[in-house]
């Protein structure tokens, strides 16, 4: 089995992350928002996981590991946050919780 | 009882921190008790001490007292001592005798003013540090007491704080006097930079060591110090703050505007006088000051309707008197003018106090007339003072100004004469004074019961004004006593005769005033008269030069330009918070997008760099 180039992993990634990025730039919704932080999340952690099979470290995987985690702590409290600005607000549309404008 | 002199200054200074310790709540009533009794209690003690010292001389017949160390930065040392000798004890025996005297007046003055005690208060704040000045060991002491008189007598001028034009005048004094202080500082650190010390009797021994006679050196420092006592003793030009100090009461001017403050510059040239040999140029220019000082300020008082402002013109004049003997090297016949000055002066100033307050604060001489027979304790007294400042014979003020003349007319003839002339106007603006006030029809309501602590210092100092002459103290080890010679017979007998020749030309002058009056006055005489009332134009003068330019650039200047960079600064970071304040639109998107932004141009200096 041939390996995966390491350009097509970069790429993918940087599609992903890019992909992700827009999201949470253009999509209003926090919910779709959050889904975007997760798709950059793992668009990093693509690169950890090539990095490391690249180099034959553990390292890569190991920090993967640590973004998995990281990512269902954020999404845990992100979710929490979105449920209690529902039952504040009646909405889901960040623009319109501009309650902190300077 | 020597070792007792620091107790002199001390006991005034208490009187004062009583007062000022309590927050000013002392009651009125005890507020008489507490001045008068420590400045009397500082009489009693310069008493004793004076008789110590004169019957039992201390060796080198002075008596030095260190009481602290009171500066010490490197070579420089300055200790709190004092020093008494024969010109300090003169000095002392006026301002508590003289002193407690008026306190006592004020007592009796001063008795409906709500501001009694702080009254007191300032006019103990005010013999503390007159006694400080003249007891001082070192010059930098002086100088302590000499600015401790100068806030008492801002202090004092603008005493009833509540009319705008009393404030003003106090301004006034304190300003004019700055100059002169400002010159007189110049002149302390030139003579710390040249001699290395600032003790006076150090410096003196050491400036005769290094300097020759007539160098630039002695000369500057000389005139500094004359600046400051020009200032301080209300001499051309910086005379003009006196008459204006008159706003404050009347013990006020007697004690601090005639007794002691004003004499406090000839009282420096004494004590300092081994600069003044040492500059024969600025010793003449104190005797041409003097000169011109006492003609100018004695046409002044010839036209003055007020009677506290004849009494303060005539003041200066007396003063010029001083420095003309200052200038004529007669020491001492200086300081013996000084002390029968501060007699005479301080009572003509009660007595007019006390005229003042039995017609109910009124002080244009021409709406009293005929106090003679109201008021014949207080017209007698006043005689006693004016005949005393006329000079007339038998009376203090002529054993003291005779000797000036003679020896005026030893150093020049030009000298003798301006002071004889001033002698005359002297005769005349008394003569006058007295004759309007005292003479002619009544003109005003009387309200003759005075009470006794009014009456009897008026009785003292009359008694002082008469018989002071004889109160004369060897001066020698002090000051040199410079060979008077009697002048021949001639000499002595015009001196003699002027001042009576003034009184009776006054006489013929004034007694028919009410029908030249009718007819008015000549436009010249017209003219005269009101550039002599106006005391010479001299304020309007240094209105136009000093007051009006200044005033103009403070108008300029308003908005401070100096200020305005760190206006700028203040606005730079108003801008800066309005634009921060503005990026916080609360939008989750937008600040995402900043991140980005941020990242983006992070991660674009890492690659191009």
């Amino acid at each position: 089995m041939t390996p995966v180039p390491m350009l097509h992993v970069l790429l993918l990634a940087a599609i992903l992350f890019a992909l992700g990025l827009v999201g949470v730039l253009v999509r209003r919704n926090l919910i779709v928002m959050l889904m975007s932080v997760e798709i950059m999340f793992n668009a990093a952690g693509l690169v950890f996981i090539a990095g490391g099979s690249r180099w034959g470290q553990p390292d890569g995987q190991v920090m993967f590991l640590l973004i998995l985690t990281l990512a269902a702590a954020e999404i845990g409290v992100g979710l929490g946050l979105v449920l209690q600005i529902y039952r504040q607000f009646k909405t889901l549309d960040a623009d319109a919780l501009d309650g902190m404008r300077g | 009882m020597l070792n007792l002199l620091w107790l002199v200054p001390t006991f005034p200074l208490a009187g004062f921190l009583a007062w000022a310790a309590t927050g000013g709540s002392l009651p009125n009533r005890w507020a008489p008790w507490l001045g008068a009794g420590t400045v009397g209690l500082a009489a009693v003690l310069t008493a004793g001490i004076g008789a110590e010292f004169l019957t039992q001389p201390p060796p080198g017949n002075h008596f030095r007292q260190i009481l602290f160390d009171w500066i010490g930065v490197a070579d420089f040392r300055a200790e709190g001592a004092l020093y008494l000798d024969a010109l300090s004890l003169q000095m002392l025996f006026v301002v508590t005798g003289v002193g407690f005297l008026i306190h006592v007046y004020s007592a009796g003055y001063m008795a409906d003013d709500l501001g009694q005690a702080r009254f007191f208060a300032y006019m103990n704040l005010f013999v503390a540090a007159m006694l400080i000045l003249v007891l001082a060991d070192n010059l930098i002491l002086l100088y302590l007491g000499w600015e401790g008189v100068g806030l008492c007598s801002y202090l004092l001028i603008g005493f009833w704080y509540d009319q705008p034009e009393n404030g003003y005048a106090a301004r006034k004094a304190f300003v004019v006097t700055r100059v002169g202080d400002t010159a007189m500082a110049l002149g302390l650190f030139l003579l710390f930079d040249r001699l290395g010390t600032l003790d006076i009797q150090a410096g003196m021994a050491r400036a005769v060591d290094l300097w020759p006679s007539g160098s630039p050196l002695p000369t500057a420092a000389a005139l500094l110090l004359l600046g400051g006592a020009v200032g301080k003793s209300a001499q051309l030009p910086l005379q003009v703050w006196l008459p204006d100090a008159m706003a404050g009461p009347t013990p006020i001017s007697a004690l601090i505007h005639a007794a002691t403050m004003v004499t406090a510059g000839v009282y420096l040239i004494a004590r300092t006088q081994v600069l003044f040999h040492l500059a024969p140029e600025v010793q003449g220019l104190v005797g041409i000051v003097g000169a011109a000082t006492l003609l100018l300020a004695s046409c002044s008082a010839l036209v003055q309707t007020d009677i506290k402002r004849v009494l303060a013109y005539s003041t200066v004049s007396q003063i010029g008197y001083m420095f003309l003997a200052l200038g004529a090297g007669a020491w001492s016949a200086a300081i013996f003018h000084l002390m029968t000055h501060a007699f005479f002066k301080a009572l003509l100033f009660l007595a007019a106090g006390a005229v003042i307050l039995a017609l109910h604060h009124e002080q244009n001489i021409f709406r009293m007339g005929g106090l003679r027979q109201r008021l014949p304790l207080v017209f007698w007294t006043f005689v006693a003072g004016a005949a005393a400042l006329v000079a007339l014979p038998l009376t203090s003020g002529y054993s003291s100004k005779h000797e000036i003349l003679l020896a005026a007319y030893q150093a020049s003839p030009w000298l003798w004469a301006a002071g004889a002339l001033g002698a005359l106007l002297t005769a005349l603006y008394t003569s006058r004074l007295v004759l309007v006030a005292f003479f002619g029809p009544q003109h005003a309501e009387v309200h003759p019961a005075l009470p006794v602590t009014v009456t009897l210092p008026l009785v003292v100092l009359a008694v002082l004004s008469i018989a002071g002459g004889w109160l004369r103290m060897p001066l020698a080890p002090a000051l040199p006593e410079p060979e008077i010679h009697s002048g021949g017979f001639a000499l002595n007998l015009v001196t003699a005769a002027i001042p009576m020749v003034g009184v009776v030309l006054a006489l013929g002058l004034f007694r028919q005033r009410a029908e030249a009056a009718a007819a008015g006055p000549s436009p010249f005489v017209a003219d005269v008269s009101r550039l002599w009332f106006s005391g010479w134009g001299f304020d309007w003068i240094y209105q136009q030069l000093l007051v009006r330019p200044f005033l103009g650039l403070a108008a300029v200047n308003r908005a401070d330009v100096v200020d305005a960079a760190y206006r700028g600064i203040a606005r730079l970071a108003r801008l800066g918070h309005r634009a921060l304040s503005a990026s916080q639109t609360g939008r989750l998107r937008w600040y995402a997008a900043a991140m980005l932004l941020g990242t983006v141009l992070v991660l674009a200096a890492g690659v191009v760099s």
